[in-house]
């Protein structure tokens, strides 16, 4: 579980976040909405340390991450992974050596147990015939399942995902998010999703958290996202053509 | 004011290299890539241009010895000095800045911009350790790269001077070995591992905190080479003044 209390960043003058408090369940996929420029990702990255927090607490299973000494934060990192809006693989590395990369980095398994690891979770996110391949030569849906193979690979604790579906394609989005939801589900984890597709909202949404303009705007599940009065979700919820269809025809029924 | 947050921040980077290292066996690896990407890879560019630029040394002083008293093996005597003090580390070092340099600034921009560098930071990898260390330890080999060079340079101004017939044998190699100093070679080494080590964190400090996308990896390229340049022109003057005046 992580918990957030009265988080606040800024950058100069500009309040990014203005004091967020919230908390995200283990075992459940957690989605943080919001237009962009909300703070959505500036939320992500002080949770997992990138930016250090004007003022307030990020707490992992109760430990407050930022009293925390730089080894004490390592250890809690090697517990997190992450899958990044653009995969950021390491385009050097042929797809096997990326996902065997947290392996190599924190634990003292011979070669050949990584890699036996390794092809259990290339398995698992279903990927094909692509262990040998540099990431530039697979499709970006391939490189959303190896980033999720990376991220997975060394037994996370918490999961976090910024934007995994930016870029794909309907049917292949869905693909990634029903699979990061098996993930959590199986593994027992902690994720965390940045997202601003409904799509994934109604797919996945365990528990949602909308933020606006740095703020707590609601939190609630799926089933509560569409029912809510709260203004600036609906307006948020809403904006598409499609779901604005929807809305017409529950309400002529 | 800028300038000088610019150059705080450059040795709090040097610091933050050292500290909190990588893995040993992974360090191992990386340190190999980076002998082979960055001091084996410029061999070839830097013989061809020792060897050319020695000769064009042995054929300009040839050809400003107008006066019948200078002797010819002054042309022997002046490669020499030129290659092994100047042109060889120096001006190669320029060179590479914008070889090895612009390399090191765009692969290390280029995992900044994708956000490579964040994914290692997640994991709780000391990035600088992970990417700027091993370079640091790869330019270590640098200076062998400038004894070949050194080599290349008198050899091809040997070739130029005596094939083109400028003088002859017996009289470059006098020349070549009259009034040596050895001291001057070591002069010329130290200066090359100052450089080496500009050669590999000017660049990378460009690289690691540009912002921006693929443009600003290109502008953060020339940026480096530009003040890699001005770094090792400064310490050049300075070391020189130092160890030889």
């Amino acid at each position: 579980m992580i918990e957030v209390q009265q988080l606040k960043k800024g950058f100069g003058d500009i309040e990014v976040l203005k004091g967020l408090t919230t908390s995200f369940d283990k075992g459940k996929t957690n989605l943080i909405i919001g237009q962009s420029g909300s703070g959505k990702t500036v939320f992500i990255k002080c949770m997992l340390g990138l930016f250090k927090p004007d003022s307030g607490k990020i707490l992992y299973d109760g430990i407050c991450y930022s009293d925390l000494t730089f080894e004490e934060q390592r250890n809690i990192r090697e517990k997190i992974g992450m899958v990044f809006q653009g995969s950021a693989l390491f385009d050097s590395m042929t797809v096997e050596e990326n996902i065997m990369f947290p392996l190599q980095m924190f634990t003292k398994m011979k070669k050949s147990e990584m890699k036996e690891r390794a092809n259990i979770v290339i398995d698992r996110v279903n990927l094909e015939n692509a262990n040998n391949k540099l990431p530039s030569e697979i499709s970006g849906g391939m490189q959303k399942r190896v980033a999720i193979a990376r991220a997975i690979v060394n037994n996370p604790r918490y999961l976090f995902c910024d934007e995994p579906n930016s870029g794909l394609d309907p049917h292949t989005a869905t693909v990634i998010d029903n699979l990061i939801k098996e993930i959590t589900e199986e593994f027992n984890i902690t994720t965390i999703i940045n997202t601003h597709d409904m799509n994934s909202v109604m797919e996945i949404g365990e528990k949602i958290v909308f933020l606006k303009e740095g703020r707590l705007a609601w939190e609630g599940d799926k089933t509560q996202i569409f029912r809510t009065d709260n203004e600036e979700v609906t307006n948020f919820v809403y904006s598409s053509n499609l779901f604005k269809m929807v809305r017409k025809a529950q309400n002529a029924k | 004011m800028s300038y000088l947050h610019d150059i705080g921040k450059y040795f709090l980077m040097i610091k933050e290299t050292f500290m909190k290292p990588t893995k040993g066996k992974v360090l191992k690896d990386l340190i190999f890539k980076e002998i082979n990407d960055l001091v084996i890879g410029s061999i070839g560019i830097i013989a061809f241009i020792s060897f050319f630029v020695g000769g064009v040394v042995a054929i300009q002083t040839a050809l400003n010895l107008t006066n019948p008293i200078i002797p010819k093996q002054l042309i022997g005597f002046a490669s020499r000095q030129s290659v092994i003090l100047e042109f060889a580390p120096t001006f190669l070092s320029i060179i590479m800045a914008g070889k090895v340099g612009s390399f090191i600034t765009s692969s290390i921009g280029t995992m900044r911009v994708t956000e490579q560098i964040d994914a290692l930071e997640v994991m709780g990898i000391n990035s600088l350790n992970y990417l700027v260390f091993p370079k640091i330890v790869a330019m270590c080999f640098y200076p062998f790269v400038i004894a070949i060079a050194m080599f290349l340079g008198i050899l091809g101004a040997y070739i130029a001077a005596v094939y083109g017939g400028f003088t002859t044998a017996d009289q470059f190699l006098t020349g070549l070995k009259d009034d040596f100093t050895p001291f001057h070679v070591a002069y010329a080494f130290i200066k090359t591992y100052l450089f080496a080590f500009i050669l590999a964190t000017i660049p990378s400090f460009h690289g690691f905190y540009m912002k921006g996308g693929a443009l600003e990896v290109g502008k953060a390229s020339t940026t480096a080479f530009v003040w890699t340049s001005v770094s090792i022109i400064v310490t050049n003057y300075f070391v020189t003044q130092m160890l030889l005046s």
